[in-house]
């Protein structure tokens, strides 16, 4: 019953331009059973690093149905402290056992002092930061031997020190690094609210040459001290509306890419996780009808 | 301006005390002030974490009732914060905190239900490995078998109590395959924690049954470890019955193999 630590796998690691569910322990048996059409499955790194048991069984019998995504939450790309070198060894371990097709991580950062404070802090967008990142963002890509994607941020506060952009802040990170982006359409617009902005103007900047994947979510609604809308990244419903325009908007200039749905809390039925990747699935194809459809699959 | 680091540690300090203020540099739109912006990053790690430790301690969260569960965790977040961010293994020092934890006082077994659980936990997440077959040790010559040792399954857990903690447990956990005696409240149990294959099992061990395993795990031979448990037993005047422990350690996937 021991299990190899490099596995051949049969179905190819490369994650189509379809919709994918990021993975549940309570969806598995569902998906083992029902093997639902389904584009890939993206899972927590963190969730995967004890040594054996059931986790790794049922990861390693859902690779071998699906193209994987790799999700990092815990590297704390943006913390003014050395990366973590056993992580990131529990990152390779990882990386080299289930060969997925793509890594992401969080422009974030979760520990400081040794502290790991299990959320994605902001960083504030100065060149210190810019540098830190950089070089972190080397670092994995050297330890992985592979591209990773990082993902814009949402944020409840901002900083006084911050001097550029969030968008100027990844240009230069992916021009500096040679990483690609994830981009969380949720968070574009949690963000936006949150800080009064246009998550439209925010979309059509983007450097969308660069994005790997999108993240989609739900977002639930609250106020500041000021009675102005606030908005929480918590993934515990479905993606709004609002989101769902906004993705569409953006599939216009990224074309087709890997699309996820994030449901982390307050977990549902696999079914209706599986109907939201639908909808994801039909905006992608409706909106690459014609020559490019094909290649959706 | 306020360098990289400087700025991180007063973000963090104030993440784990309600007291402070949000630090400074921190703001929101057109500068307007961030208490509660930054109160959502608060509850974040504390509601986090502690859903964390919720979900590695269901028996004692169930036991005490959310709300208090809830409170606990807030406390014992702050006193034992994650140092690692595999929040898998988050809240080893958690049945000693209870333990140490005035309030509770009067419910002297939760400590040792915590530990269960967090030998559950490892059982769960532990390498996996074949068990010893009944066979291979059939297959050793009977005057050789006092003098083998084991090696443990990696799985493998010995806890002892003075409280019936297997049986209140096996009450609170939805997993089924968890029994302790149902005895008396005031005599102690013995609990085997083991994941021979996929499913953690937790059982009650018999008179002298966790001294012998403990001292097998320990690598005595197994003459000596049997000396171990007639001893434990006649402590408690019963007897020893080193067949029926035997088979209750290679039923139960105690160890992986003869060393």
């Amino acid at each position: 019953m021991s299990v190899p630590h490099s596995i051949e796998r049969t179905v190819a690691a490369e994650v189509p331009a379809r919709a994918g569910a990021g993975l549940k322990a309570e969806h598995v048996p569902d998906i083992l059973e029902t093997r639902p059409d389904i584009g890939f499955f993206e899972v927590h790194a963190e969730n995967y690093m004890g040594a054996g048991g059931p986790p790794h069984r049922h990861l390693a019998a859902i690779r071998d149905a699906y193209p994987l995504s790799l999700h990092g939450v815990g590297l704390s790309i943006g913390a003014d402290r050395p990366l973590d070198a056993d992580h990131l060894a529990r990152l390779k371990a990882l990386d080299t056992r289930y060969r997925p097709g793509l890594f992401s991580e969080h422009l974030a950062w979760s520990t400081h002092d040794d502290i790991y404070y299990n959320d994605l802090l902001p960083v504030p967008y100065t060149e210190a930061a810019l540098a830190r990142v950089v070089r972190h963002i080397d670092q994995v890509q050297q330890a992985l031997g592979r591209q990773m994607l990082l993902e814009n941020p949402s944020t409840y506060v901002a900083f006084d020190a911050s001097t550029m952009s969030e968008l100027s802040f990844l240009e230069r990170v992916v021009a500096q690094s040679g990483c690609g982006l994830l981009l969380d359409v949720n968070n574009v617009y949690v963000s936006a609210v949150n800080h009064d902005t246009s998550p439209e103007a925010y979309l059509d900047a983007f450097p969308v040459e660069h994005v790997g994947e999108i993240h989609l979510a739900g977002h639930a609604p609250d106020v500041d001290d000021a009675g102005r809308p606030l908005l929480i990244d918590a993934h515990d419903r479905e993606v709004s509306d609002v989101v769902w325009r906004l993705y569409e908007r953006a599939l216009v200039r990224t074309g087709p890419v890997p699309t996820l749905i994030e449901w982390d809390n307050d977990i549902p039925a696999w079914p209706v996780l599986l109907v939201e990747a639908r909808k994801a699935d039909a905006l992608l194809a409706s909106a690459f009808e014609g020559p490019s459809h094909a290649a959706l699959g | 301006m306020q360098p990289l680091a400087e700025l991180q540690r007063g973000f963090s300090k104030a993440l784990l005390d309600p007291s402070r203020d949000a630090p400074a540099g921190v703001c929101g739109p057109d500068g307007a002030a961030a208490g509660r912006r930054f109160d959502i990053y608060r509850n974040n790690v504390v509601v986090s974490l502690g859903e964390a430790l919720a979900a590695t301690y269901p028996a004692v969260q169930r036991l005490l009732g959310e709300a208090y569960f809830r409170a606990l965790a807030a406390e014992y977040v702050r006193a034992h914060p994650p140092e690692s961010p595999v929040l898998l293994f988050y809240g080893a020092a958690f049945a000693g905190f209870v333990d140490a934890f005035p309030p509770l006082a009067g419910y002297p077994y939760l400590a040792d239900v915590a530990r269960i659980e967090w030998a559950w936990l490892q059982a769960y997440h532990a390498a996996d490995a074949d068990p010893l077959a009944p066979e291979t040790v059939a297959a050793v010559a009977p005057e050789q078998l006092a003098g083998k040792r084991f090696v443990p399954h990696p799985a493998a857990c010995v806890l002892s109590s003075v409280h019936p903690a297997l049986t209140i447990f096996g009450d609170n956990r939805e997993e089924a395959g968890a029994a302790g005696h149902g005895g008396r409240i005031d005599t102690g149990e013995d609990t085997l924690v083991t994941r021979p294959r996929w499913d953690v099992h937790v059982r009650a061990l018999p008179p002298g049954g966790a001294a012998f395993l403990k001292a097998l795990l320990n690598g005595a031979c197994l003459g000596d470890a049997a000396a171990e448990g007639d001893r434990a037993a006649a402590r408690l005047v019963q007897e020893f019955d080193l067949v029926g422990n035997i088979r209750g350690m290679l039923s139960a996937g105690v160890f992986q193999k003869i060393a």
